[in-house]
């Protein structure tokens, strides 16, 4: 610390002797090595960190402007998107941003599976972030609900529901949840404080620690070597690189590519073909009047899809729970040496690529009517979802174990 | 560096084809038509307004859009905002009401007619053609003489029946396999054909149901065109931006070895 601001004068070194910003710069940025091998999948870190500033941003603002309760919440909406100056832009990227914070999560999430990011010593790394998405999900479906769209309605009944097949508890869990006999009032403002208030703190306290945690063991990299057990002369890793500048600068290309996409969307295409938001939530609630399916928006439809593949109700809200919680146990579930999918067999690729067209699948059945062939087709992928966690401890302990090289894959440009 | 450009233009491609996929619902018996309006039409957009006014305003509202705000948006001079736009007793910065009392509504037509701000939205501005252009002669099962093939059983009255006049409906009966193996017999539409005629021409109707379409279409999402006209300048300036942080990251990376 001394040697941080030995020799410099003025303001810098005023402030440094008071509080170590110099100190926390050195270990978090410049002195934080990152492996120098990441790939195109190391961006959504970042960029997930990204869209919760912006959510939080463009929320502030929402706020602003929104009033929640049964007979405000949707005029509101209406109001602020025309006739509040550049509302018209700020409420749309709120609700596109949630799209593309899923985007981002599933794809960040997808890159553990490819190189193993969830093996120790990063099991805690992993289940802090399953803790985030869990938290995220919460955070998403109340946001859904606030304008009290006739999906948001609709939506809301399916899911709390939901609760009402847990066994004993379940009614007056139902009933505590919506603080009324139905969707109201009470819900729509408790929803309210739940998503503006106590969720976003919970998921920055989470992302606090998921940073903490990954500062403690470092990040994994494509080859799932860990680069902290080769290091130079000068006791640094030498396949690792300072996170800033290196880091720095490639994330805010990761960034700059982020943005353009999620600028085509909002500004031209921002229901995404009803993708991103529902035809149905362009009428507001109506509890009379049921849209012609009921389908939760994109994110939400894989377990959807296996909540209906059952057809025993509280099974399925069973098998639906059970769906979102397996994440949890993969670090251990997964028992091969290796970390990386590049050494590991031609099984345990194909069973995470399997497991990848798995989770599209069912995706794409849960935004389906369940009826005919969508049925069938629920019930056979959810099938394969589970054989996935079940076969995952066979096949990695099996073909996870052939040699890795010493040094990651690198080839300069 | 340029394979991973390409895989993010493929990934891009690969989501919206996803998207479109996706999203694409329904099939065609035949009346089902495109709307195929264009929002960016100005000249469309008065006649829709027009229409608007003249044929629907009666009784459905736009309550969320202001005569202000449309008269500016689609550029009508204030003296034509005052005296064809504004009716009498209303103020031009007044939202669109209907003039029709809720309880009178509902003891004509069994329900209040809608309030069409965002029905453009929620139904698609297909549907919104389909509904107004396949209204046919229905005396035996519908009080209003009326009956639709978007919207089976509306309580609406074939407002336009003055200009398209009523067609009546062909139907046939057609031979389904039943979910047993047998046959069922269901009763299908065929065509249409002219019934009582009205004052303009089959392509005429369609105009003028295209350019009421294409006004609700605007009215769904106002600030669309100044939207999209904005979103060139952002995705322009994002890709430079883009491109610029590339270049600087490259001329770091030059020292990883």
């Amino acid at each position: 610390m001394a040697a941080v601001i030995e020799g410099k004068g003025g303001f810098r070194a005023w402030l440094n002797k008071r509080m170590p910003v110099d100190q926390f710069m050195e270990d978090q940025l410049t002195g934080y090595y990152a492996p120098k091998n990441f790939n195109i999948w190391y961006f959504f870190g970042s960029l997930a960190l990204l869209v919760f500033v912006m959510q939080i941003l463009t929320g502030i603002f929402v706020t602003m402007h929104f009033k929640p309760g049964e007979a405000t919440a949707w005029n509101s909406v209406q109001y602020m998107v025309r006739e509040v100056p550049y509302m018209w832009l700020i409420q749309p990227m709120h609700a596109v941003g949630a799209s593309f914070f899923f985007i981002v999560v599933y794809l960040h999430m997808a890159r553990a599976f490819l190189y193993g990011s969830y093996k120790a010593p990063r099991e805690l790394l992993w289940v802090i972030g399953m803790l985030i998405y869990l938290a995220l999900m919460a955070e998403a479906f109340m946001g859904y609900v606030l304008p009290n769209g006739n999906m948001s309605y609709w939506g809301a009944q399916v899911i709390i529901n939901l609760f009402g097949t847990i066994p004993g508890i379940g009614p007056s869990l139902v009933e505590w949840i919506r603080g009324d006999y139905g969707i109201g009032d009470a819900t729509l403002t408790r929803f309210f404080s739940l998503h503006v208030v106590a969720l976003p703190f919970v998921i920055a306290l989470l992302v606090m620690l998921h940073l903490v945690a990954l500062r403690q063991v470092g990040s994994n990299n494509p080859d799932g070597i860990e680069i902290k057990e080769k290091l130079g002369a000068d006791g640094k890793p030498v396949d690792g690189i300072p996170f800033h500048p290196y880091y720095t600068l490639k994330d805010i290309v990761g960034v700059g590519l982020f943005l353009t996409l999620f600028a085509i969307v909002v500004f031209f295409v921002p229901t995404f073909g009803g993708l991103f938001m529902e035809a149905p939530n362009f009428e507001p609630a109506n509890p009379v009047s049921t849209p012609e399916h009921i389908a939760p928006v994109w994110y939400f439809t894989p377990y959807y899809a296996i909540l209906r593949a059952v057809p025993d109700q509280k099974m399925g809200a069973l098998l639906m729970a059970i769906s979102v919680l397996a994440f949890l146990f993969v670090p251990w579930l997964d028992r091969a040496k290796n970390k990386s999918l590049r050494y590991r067999g031609l099984a345990s690729k194909f069973l995470v690529g399997m497991f990848f067209v798995t989770f599209l699948v069912l995706m794409w059945l849960g935004l389906k009517p369940a009826d005919g062939i969508y049925v069938l087709l629920a019930r056979i992928f959810t099938t394969l979802y589970f054989l996935f966690f079940l076969l995952l401890p066979f096949v990695s302990k099996a073909d996870g174990n052939g040699p890795v090289p010493e040094r990651v894959t690198y080839h300069a440009h | 560096m340029l394979i991973k450009f390409a895989s993010v233009a493929t990934a891009i491609a690969l989501l919206s084809g996803a998207g479109a996929v996706f999203a694409n619902e329904g099939g065609h018996a035949g009346w089902e038509r495109s709307a195929d309006n264009e929002v960016a039409n100005l000249p469309s957009l008065q006649r829709g307004a027009r229409n608007f006014m003249a044929y629907c305003s009666g009784c459905h509202s736009l309550k969320f859009m202001r005569y202000s705000r449309l008269a500016e948006d689609l550029k009508i001079p204030e003296n034509q905002r005052d005296q064809y736009l504004v009716p009498p007793g209303a103020k031009f910065t007044d939202y669109i009401t209907s003039s029709m009392p809720a309880q009178d509504a509902t003891e004509w037509f069994g329900k209040v007619p809608p309030d069409l701000s965002l029905v453009a939205r929620s139904r698609g501005t297909d549907w919104v053609f389909n509904f107004l252009t396949t209204f046919y002669a229905d005396p035996a099962s519908r009080q209003t003489g009326v009956n639709n093939l978007q919207l089976p059983g509306t309580a609406m009255p074939h407002v336009l029946a003055s200009l398209q006049g009523v067609p009546n409906a062909v139907w046939q009966n057609v031979e389904h396999k039943g979910p047993d193996g047998g046959t069922v017999l269901s009763r299908e539409f065929k065509s249409f054909e002219p019934g009582v005629t009205g004052s303009v021409t089959p392509e005429q109707y369609d105009e003028f149901v295209r350019d009421t379409v294409n006004f609700l279409q605007y009215v769904g999402d106002p600030t669309q065109l100044e939207r999209q006209g904005l979103g060139l300048w952002v995705v322009l300036f994002l890709l430079m931006f883009t491109g610029i942080a590339y270049m600087l990251k490259k001329e770091y990376w030059k020292d990883v070895r």
